[in-house]
């Protein structure tokens, strides 16, 4: 075991990087929000306005974060790939327990709907923010 | 001679505890049917309402959830804080594994038993003298969850990836595993004032 690294090491961990994690924790937080809005509610219908607008915000967010990721050119892809994928069977799993929940309490309509995208952001921007913490520690 | 010997085994020993750390498996395989039962078990308990399931899917869940969050950020925290970087290595390539599959387990089943608890015992109702309280603990919950999803899981799971790696960074793996403890235990302290919250509804 080593505790000192590679000046090539040094560099790729210091490195400056677009603020990836936190336009995604930004989007979480959105659907985190507009998601316990609607549960503050449950199982009266709640007013869309606040998640729906919540919700625009995160997908504003995480599109933002998207975009900047594609263009990064060190980066380690594979990584990413490999730990994006999985975290995201896990978090989808996760999000389908929680509108799995609603679903059964009778949520219909266009409250299920903004419920389905709210999870939707939280099932991708979590394993966003994982997969980016790990691929930009990674080699190529 | 027995200094060579010494000398030769302490080799050895490294030897097998690098080889050990980059085995290491990121999701522990073998715990995964164990997950996948408590799930069946959650998914049965919130579709046939069952009260016993319910009860014991939050109230187990929630005492691992929060015991574990203060017992890593204030006394595993402190102690690894300590140690030198390689003993924090060989920790973390047997600590971190375990609470990749421990903690979001823990987490699902104390939240999707809540919500379902909640509704089943109309405490969601604005009527409900137990529904501000709920609200309070749903944005501890919510600032809890962007903590832990955005700060201390991508930590936990980029300290075991730097693990693998044949020569991982102290520097960087000491720095990540800091971001980890400390998530850990401000999550601990965020904890208590869900215990205060549930206490408190559980007495009204």
């Amino acid at each position: 075991m080593t505790a000192q690294a590679p000046a090539g090491e040094l560099t790729r961990i210091n490195r400056h990087l677009p603020p990836i994690v936190q336009l995604a924790a930004g989007s979480l937080a959105a659907a985190v929000i507009g998601g316990i809005y609607m549960a503050s509610y449950f199982p009266s219908r709640p007013p869309l306005g606040l998640p729906i607008t919540l919700l625009i915000v995160g997908l504003l967010l995480l599109g933002t974060a998207l975009i900047m990721l594609a263009r990064i050119g060190d980066f380690g892809w594979r990584s990413f790939r490999v730990v994006g994928f999985w975290t995201l069977v896990a978090y989808v799993v996760q999000a389908g327990m929680i509108g799995y929940a609603f679903v059964h309490n009778g949520a219909r309509g266009s409250p299920l709907v903004v419920i389905i995208f709210l999870l939707v952001v939280f099932a991708v921007s979590v394993p966003l923010m994982i997969s980016f913490t790990v691929g930009r520690y990674q080699p190529r | 001679m027995t200094d060579q010997l010494q000398v030769a085994g302490s080799f050895e020993a490294e030897g097998t505890q690098d080889a050990a750390r980059r085995s290491i498996q990121i999701v522990p395989l073998r715990g995964l049917p164990i997950v996948g039962v408590l799930v069946v078990f959650l998914i049965l308990s919130i579709s046939q309402d069952w009260r016993w399931g319910l009860d014991f899917f939050h109230v187990a869940g929630g005492a691992l959830w929060t015991s574990i969050d203060l017992f890593v950020g204030l006394v595993i925290g402190p102690i690894l804080g300590r140690l030198s970087i390689p003993a924090r290595m060989e920790f973390s390539a047997r600590f971190m594994p375990k609470m990749v599959l421990l903690m979001p387990t823990v987490v699902l089943m104390t939240l999707a038993a809540g919500f379902q608890l909640a509704i089943t015992l109309h405490n969601l109702e604005p009527s409900s003298p137990n529904h501000v309280w709920l609200m309070a603990s749903f944005a501890i919950v919510g600032v809890m969850a962007v903590i832990a999803l955005g700060i201390l899981e991508p930590a936990n799971i980029a300290v075991l990836f730097e693990l693998r790696k044949p020569n991982p960074n102290g520097e960087l793996i000491g720095r990540l595993m800091r971001r980890f403890v400390y998530t850990a235990g401000i999550l601990g302290i965020m904890q208590i004032a869900t215990v205060v919250i549930m206490t408190r509804v559980t007495t009204q």
